[in-house]
């Protein structure tokens, strides 16, 4: 990439954050979209294979590792691999007895699910930024993006998923007169009528705000910081682009710094993510 | 920055992911860890059990050397009173029959005694007979003579 002269800055990092999009050309024939133009053109109906396929192969892997485990589990001494399952299983055990306090045997394997998965979809982050959409255009492949967390459609799907249980849980424990009053009758209460039914669509402005905040600050705070952690990286390797040279070296150190740097915001995005997840759960399991 | 249907596909994953992870990965895991943890808690009860068994056998052993002590103590004493028993007992005998000898044989020497005195009477009174043949040169009538004689062996 960074060899081909033609090649300028700005077209290289527009490169690298071009997701490989299967849809329905402006033509009318179907096939993968070259250039953000024509992603744009296909509108919603388009699908990012890049971003499906890295998801789905990481969850995969996750979740056969997980399996094979599970399927040899035994209550005796565990071996090595076992070990590390329960060490993590407990690690998302512990998070979830500390922060929910309902009853809900569905909260602790979905945290370990989004913990695993977030972690190993962000992972893809500290390969460097050229290695795989190099080989995948070697093969004929225009775009590849393979971190999957840096693609809002991944984010939002999870963190949509976790709001839609929130307000399945909210209304199962509430009820509909529950929920809605969670939305209506605070934070501002009052024992006159006259006050409450004055409160009623303030609360609800408020409520309501707070409640669709959240699957989008959800979502967007791990894509925010996966985004930026890959920006930065593309950056570096733009370094690399003047051959060997002192820029060349610097650029090798900073991407390490960087990598470094990187692992701790990668895991704790996955933690943060989870952790939130447990939390929203949590609300949605309380009564007021 | 497109929202396009890898939304939706993505949802299905990760519906598909839970589940999966639900039904086949945390289920079997977790019930492995809750069975380890009542293993683990069974066998430090147990333990527990043990030492407090161990503690009471201690005390109960200790008991019954105390018994067994105070047995063998009772049984010494008894021994030795006994023993005391028997000597006194055979000290009282040994004495009676001593006694029952000794008066045995003091009648014994009486009736020798009385024995000698009467032969000895006899012979005196032979020999005063025989004296008084001598004397008087003459076969003394014993007969006629009886009397006398046995009047002088009585008073001999």
């Amino acid at each position: 990439m960074s060899s081909e002269a033609t090649l300028t800055s700005s077209a290289y990092i527009k490169h690298h954050l071009t997701n490989l999009t299967y849809g329905r050309h402006s033509d009318g024939s179907w096939g993968i979209a070259h250039g953000a133009d024509e992603i744009k053109e296909m509108g919603f109906w388009a699908i990012h294979l890049d971003t499906m396929f890295w998801s789905i192969l990481l969850g995969v892997l996750f979740l056969a590792v997980f399996r094979k485990v599970a399927k040899n589990v035994v209550a005796g001494v565990p071996d090595g691999m076992q070990n590390f399952v329960e060490w993590i299983i407990d690690f998302i055990d512990e998070n979830v007895r500390g922060s929910f306090t309902g009853k809900n045997d569905l909260v602790a394997p979905l945290a370990l699910t989004l913990f695993c998965w977030i972690l190993l979809m962000n992972v893809m982050d500290l390969i460097p930024v050229d290695v795989i959409p190099m080989l995948a255009q070697l093969i004929g492949i225009p775009y590849m993006k393979v971190v999957p967390s840096t693609d809002p459609n991944a984010t939002f799907a999870m963190a949509i998923g976790v709001f839609v249980l929130t307000i399945y849980y909210s209304i199962k424990i509430k009820g509909v007169s529950g929920f809605a009053a969670e939305l209506t009758m605070q934070p501002f209460e009052s024992k006159n009528i006259v006050l409450k039914l004055l409160f009623i669509p303030i609360n609800f402005i408020l409520e309501f705000v707070s409640l669709i905040a959240r699957p989008i600050s959800h979502s967007l705070r791990l894509f925010g910081n996966m985004y930026a952690g890959e920006m930065i990286f593309i950056l570096i390797a733009i370094m690399f682009s003047g051959g060997l040279s002192v820029v060349a070296v610097a650029g090798g150190g900073l991407q390490l710094v960087w990598a470094i740097f990187h692992i701790l915001i990668i895991t704790l995005q996955a933690f943060i993510f989870m952790v939130l997840t447990i939390v929203y759960l949590d609300m949605a399991h309380q009564h007021h | 920055m497109n929202i396009n249907l890898t939304l939706i596909g993505q949802l299905i994953t990760f519906i598909v992911f839970v589940w999966f992870c639900k039904q086949y990965v945390w289920t079997p895991i977790i019930n492995a860890l809750a069975e380890r943890r009542t293993t683990i808690a069974d066998g430090l009860a147990a333990a527990d059990k043990g030492q407090a068994a161990q503690a009471e056998g201690e005390i109960q052993a200790g008991k019954l050397v105390e018994e067994a002590k105070g047995q063998a103590a009772e049984i010494l004493n008894k021994a030795e009173k006994r023993g005391t028993e028997i000597v006194s007992e055979a000290k009282t005998e040994a004495g009676g029959e001593g006694d029952r000898i000794l008066v045995a044989a003091r009648a014994e020497i009486d009736t020798e005694v009385s024995k000698a005195k009467e032969s000895l009477r006899a012979q005196v009174s032979e020999l005063a007979v025989a004296g008084a043949q001598q004397i008087l040169k003459r076969e003394v009538d014993e007969k006629a003579h009886a009397d006398l004689l046995d009047d002088l062996a009585a008073r001999l």
